[in-house]
């Protein structure tokens, strides 16, 4: 069981009830393409990813990363057990989607950086600590179902 | 590994432009922030009276590691030579495992994203993320 701080509590709701998810979705997950360009296996049916300016302006990567990011709304209302909220989710990354699960610490790092440049000063160093335990912990589950 | 290209050195280059004149700020919240999200980290720095993000050896410390990595950039079309002492350093004498290598990085990336967030570009984001990969490899290239 994951022992969450009120702090860290009150910060991981405050940030998602912040949170601009048409924007920051998309530009996670662009990021993740272009920074990590071998994450691109795994979209080989959305079009055009040759560089990085059609991979920030493709609406497919757009609107996968807004679904992405709304996954998480299922882990902050249930932080006591985010394990057991993804266990589906994990299997379908394990058996039908075939990610390797290092990539889920890639996309967690892009995502991190975008959340810090919307929050600016705010995104404090216990901010991001609490922030990066909580992906920790998203990313861990989401690996847990994998054989 | 892979090497650095001239874009991608251009790119560290000129976004390093920015970084000039706030490098101690830059340094030392990163090195704050690696021991607020890392404490294991803090592992290193026993030494210190005081192992607060906030303390003045964490900041002292944050403007070091920073002038290291600016030096990088002026040395950066030859980061194993160039860095042939700090690396010496590294593995002789501080010890630092590797794998910090890269947290203190993504810290660093978390800092200028959040000080440049219109420059901070996903294209200069993975040249530096290469460029800070090359550095900690030339680092480590005495350890063993």
């Amino acid at each position: 069981m994951v022992e969450w701080i009120d702090f860290e509590r009150d910060t991981i709701v405050d940030i998602f009830s912040k949170m601009q998810y048409e924007v920051v979705g998309p530009e996670a997950l662009a990021r993740c393409l272009i920074v990590y360009p071998w994450t691109q296996r795994y979209f080989g049916n959305f079009g055009n990813l040759y560089n990085a300016a059609a991979i920030s302006g493709n609406p497919m990567v757009a609107k996968h990363g807004t679904t992405i990011l709304h996954g998480l709304d299922r882990a902050v209302k249930n932080m006591d057990d985010i394990k057991s909220t993804y266990a589906e989710l994990s299997v379908l990354h394990s058996e039908k989607l075939h990610v390797d699960p290092d990539n889920f610490k890639l996309l967690s790092d892009c995502l991190t950086i975008e959340v810090a440049a919307q929050l600016g000063n705010d995104f404090t160093g216990e901010v991001q600590a609490a922030f990066q335990k909580f992906l920790a912990v998203v990313v861990s589950s989401l690996g847990r179902q994998y054989h | 590994m892979t090497t650095l290209t001239a874009k991608d050195k251009d790119a560290v280059r000129t976004f390093w432009a920015n970084v000039s004149g706030k490098e101690e700020d830059i340094g030392s919240d990163a090195v704050a922030r690696m021991l607020a999200v890392y404490p294991q980290t803090k592992t290193y720095f026993s030494h210190w009276k005081d192992l607060s993000p906030s303390s003045p050896s964490a900041r002292k410390h944050g403007i070091t590691v920073m002038k290291g990595v600016a030096d990088a950039v002026s040395k950066i079309d030859d980061l194993k030579g160039g860095l042939l002492t700090l690396s010496e350093l590294h593995a002789f004498t501080l010890r630092v495992d590797p794998a910090n290598f890269k947290i203190i990085s993504h810290c660093l990336l978390v800092v200028l994203s959040i000080k440049f967030p219109n420059d901070f570009t996903p294209e200069v984001h993975v040249a530096l993320d290469k460029f800070l990969a090359a550095l900690a490899l030339a680092l480590a290239e005495k350890y063993r």
